[in-house]
C-alpha cells in the first residue's frame, strides 16, 4: 500500500507543481491544510479511492502537461514532460501490480471465508443428519426442513471413493489404477454435482422450493445409504444379500429425499416429474456402482485379455488367423480389440 | 511551503521532494521524547551476520538439515506433545517419504500397460492431493493452523505407513500363504494406528475441541487409502 501510494503521490506533485505552486502563494497560510488533505488521499486504505484518485490525478497530469506546453522553454519542456511522462508510468505499473496482488489475496480470503458457513456444524449434528437421512418423513403439506450444509455430504463424496477404490480392489479387477482412481473420483463428484444441478434445473423448472445448497445437501446426505450398501456387498459377494440392501437400504435414503421434495412441491405432476427422475437416477446409480465395478469389468476383462478365454468368443477372431493371406487383418483386429478393452478398462 | 518555494520551473528535482513536504509543516512538541532505542536492531542484524551460512561448507548445511529432519521423524515415531513439527516446518521430510513410498509401491513389471499396481505419479498425487484436501477442510472447520504447517505434520506422519510398506515389502520375500497376509494385515493395521495417533496428536489442539471428530475424519480417510494400497501390494 505504502509503496504504490507513494510514486502516485509523487507524480501528482512532480507534474502539477503550476496549480499547487500558484495556489499557496495565493492562499499563503492555507498550505497546510492542502498538503494534509494530499497526504490523506494518498495514505487511503481503500483501493477504489485510490483508483479514484488516480484517474483524476491523470486528469491533473493532462492538464498539466497542456499548460506546461505552453511554456517558451522549448528544451527544458522536453525534459520535464520525459520526466512526467515516466513517474506516471511508473506509478501506472505499480499500482497495477499492487493492484492485482491484492485483489488476489483478497479473492483467496474471501473464498474461504465464503464457504466457512457451510462447515460449521458439530459431530452430534453430523450424527444426527446421518441418521435422519435414513428415516423418511411423511409429511407432504409443510415443507420440510433441509440443512444448507456441506461438511457432511463433501466427506460421504469422499467416503464413497475410497470405498468404489476398496471395491475395485478385492474384486481383483485387473485395471490400471491411475484411471480407477480417477474414475473413482471422477464418478463420484460427477454424480453430486451433476444430479444435483440436473435436478435444481428440474425443480426451477417444476416451481420447487429449493435452493442449490439444499439440494447438494439432500443429494449429499442420501450418499449415505449408497456408502453402507457398498461397503457391505464389496465384501460380502452375495446377490441376493444386494438386491435386498439395494431395496431396503437405498430405498430408504431414496424414499426420504422424494418425500423431502414432495413436501416442497405444488401439483401432482411436477412431483411426479421431480421425484421420479430423482429416484430413478439415485437407485440406478447404485445399481450401476455394484455391477460396473464389480462384475462388468472384470467379465469384459477376462474376455478380452484374460488366460482363460473361452473358446466360443475366440472363433471369430481365430478363423482368419488360419488363412496366411489375412495376416495383417487379424492384427488390426487384435490391435482394435486390444484398443476396445484399453477403452473399456478406463470407463 | 518548501514546495511553493522552489517550484517554479524546477520541476525535475522537485518531484520526491514533495512526498515530505506535509511534514515539514508539523510541529513536534517538545516534551514527547522523539528518540528511541536503536541498538536492538544493530545488534540483531550483526547476530544475523555471524549465524550466516554462507561460510560453513556444504557437508556441514546437508547435515543440519537432515538433523532437523532425522529430530522431525522421531517425534513422529514418539508422538509427544510437542511444538517442534509445527513450528520449523519443512516439506523435505513429507518429499522424502512420498518418493520413498512411491518408489516402492511402483511394481517392477516392465510392461507397463498392462501393470495393474500403483503408478508413481497416482501415489504422489494421492499423497499431495489428500494432504491439501484435509487442510482446506480443517480451515473451513475454522482450525488455527496455517496450510504449510498442516501439510508438513501430515506429510511426516506417513512415515510408519512407509515402514509398514518396507516390512511388507520384506515379509513378500518368504513364500506366499495366509500366514504371510496375516503378517501384512498386523502390521499395516498397527502403522496405520501409529499414523492416526500421531498426526492426531499434532494438529488436534489447531481445531476448536467440540469440532475434533469432523477434523479427523477425513485424516483416517486419508490413511485408510494409502494403508489401503500398501496391503494389497503385491510384486508381480
Amino acid at each position: 500500500m505504502a509503496t504504490t501510494a507513494a510514486p502516485a503521490g509523487g507524480s501528482r506533485n512532480g507534474a502539477g507543481p503550476e496549480w499547487g505552486g500558484f495556489e499557496e502563494n495565493i492562499q499563503g497560510g492555507g498550505s497546510a491544510v492542502i498538503d494534509m488533505e494530499n497526504m490523506d488521499d494518498t495514505s487511503g486504505s481503500s483501493f477504489e479511492d485510490m483508483g479514484e484518485l488516480h484517474q483524476r490525478l491523470r486528469e491533473e497530469e493532462v492538464d498539466a502537461d497542456a499548460a506546461a506546453a505552453e511554456e517558451e522553454d522549448g528544451e527544458f519542456l522536453g525534459m520535464k514532460g520525459f520526466k512526467g511522462q515516466l513517474s506516471r508510468q511508473v506509478a501506472d505499473q505499480m499500482w497495477q501490480a499492487g493492484k492485482r496482488q491484492a485483489s488476489r489475496a483478497f479473492s483467496l480470503y474471501a473464498n474461504i471465508d465464503i464457504l466457512r458457513p457451510y462447515f460449521d456444524v458439530e459431530p452430534a449434528q453430523v450424527r444426527s443428519r446421518l441418521l435422519e437421512s435414513m428415516i423418511p418423513i411423511k409429511m407432504v403439506n409443510f415443507p420440510q426442513k433441509i440443512a444448507g450444509e456441506l461438511y457432511g455430504p463433501l466427506m460421504l463424496v469422499f467416503t464413497l471413493v475410497a470405498i468404489l477404490l476398496h471395491g475395485m480392489k478385492t474384486s481383483d479387477t485387473i485395471i490400471r489404477e491411475g484411471t480407477l482412481m480417477g474414475t473413482a473420483i471422477g464418478t463420484c463428484f460427477g454424480y453430486w454435482l451433476g444430479v444435483s444441478s440436473f435436478i435444481y434445473f428440474l425443480a426451477y423448472l417444476c416451481n420447487a422450493q429449493i435452493t442449490m445448497l439444499q439440494m447438494l445437501a439432500l443429494l449429499g446426505y442420501g450418499l449415505f445409504g449408497h456408502c453402507i450398501v457398498l461397503f457391505i456387498t464389496y465384501n460380502i459377494h452375495l446377490h441376493a444379500l444386494f438386491y435386498l440392501f439395494w431395496l431396503l437400504v437405498g430405498g430408504l435414503s431414496t424414499l426420504r429425499m422424494v418425500a423431502v421434495l414432495v413436501s416442497r412441491t405444488v401439483g401432482p405432476t411436477q412431483r411426479l416429474l421431480l421425484c421420479g427422475t430423482l429416484a430413478a437416477l439415485h437407485m440406478l446409480f447404485l445399481l450401476y456402482l455394484h455391477f460396473a465395478y464389480h462384475k462388468v469389468v472384470e467379465g469384459i476383462l477376462d474376455t478380452l485379455e484374460g488366460p482363460n478365454v473361452p473358446p466360443m468368443q475366440r472363433v471369430p477372431r481365430d478363423i482368419p488367423a488360419m488363412l496366411p493371406a489375412a495376416r495383417l487383418p487379424t492384427t488390426v483386429l487384435n490391435t482394435t480389440a486390444k484398443a476396445v478393452a484399453v477403452a473399456l478398462q478406463s470407463h | 511551503m518548501a514546495e511553493a518555494a522552489e517550484s517554479p520551473g524546477d520541476r525535475g528535482r522537485a518531484s520526491p521532494r514533495p512526498l515530505f513536504a506535509g511534514l515539514s509543516d508539523i510541529s513536534i512538541s517538545q516534551d514527547i521524547p522523539v528518540e528511541g532505542e536503536i541498538t536492538i536492531p544493530m545488534r540483531s542484524r550483526i547476530r544475523e551476520f555471524d549465524s550466516s551460512t554462507l561460510n560453513e561448507s556444504v557437508q556441514n548445511t546437508i547435515m543440519r538439515d537432515l538433523k532437523a529432519v532425522g529430530k522431525k521423524f522421531m517425534h513422529v515415531l514418539y508422538p509427544r506433545k510437542s511444538n517442534t513439527l509445527l513450528r520449523d516446518w519443512d516439506l523435505w521430510g513429507p518429499l522424502i517419504l512420498c518418493v520413498t513410498l512411491a518408489l516402492m509401491l511402483q511394481r517392477g513389471s516392465a510392461d507397463s500397460e498392462k501393470d495393474g499396481g500403483p503408478q508413481f505419479a497416482e501415489v504422489f498425487v494421492i499423497v499431495w492431493f489428500g494432504a491439501v484436501t484435509i487442510t482446506l477442510n480443517s480451515k473451513l472447520l475454522g482450525g488455527n493452523i496455517s496450510f504449510f504447517q498442516s501439510l508438513c505434520v501430515l506429510g511426516y506422519c506417513i512415515l510408519p505407513l512407509t515402514v509398514a510398506m518396507l516390512v511388507c515389502r520384506l515379509v513378500l520375500l518368504a513364500e506366499p500363504g495366509p500366514v504371510n497376509f496375516m503378517v501384512r494385515l498386523f502390521v499395516v493395521i498397527v502403522m496405520f494406528a501409529w499414523s492416526i495417533a500421531a498426526s492426531t496428536a499434532f494438529l488436534a489442539d489447531s481445531q476448536p475441541p467440540n469440532r475434533k471428530a469432523l477434523a479427523v475424519y477425513p485424516v483416517f480417510l486419508f490413511y485408510f487409502v494409502i494403508s489401503w494400497m500398501i496391503l494389497t501390494f503385491t510384486p508381480q
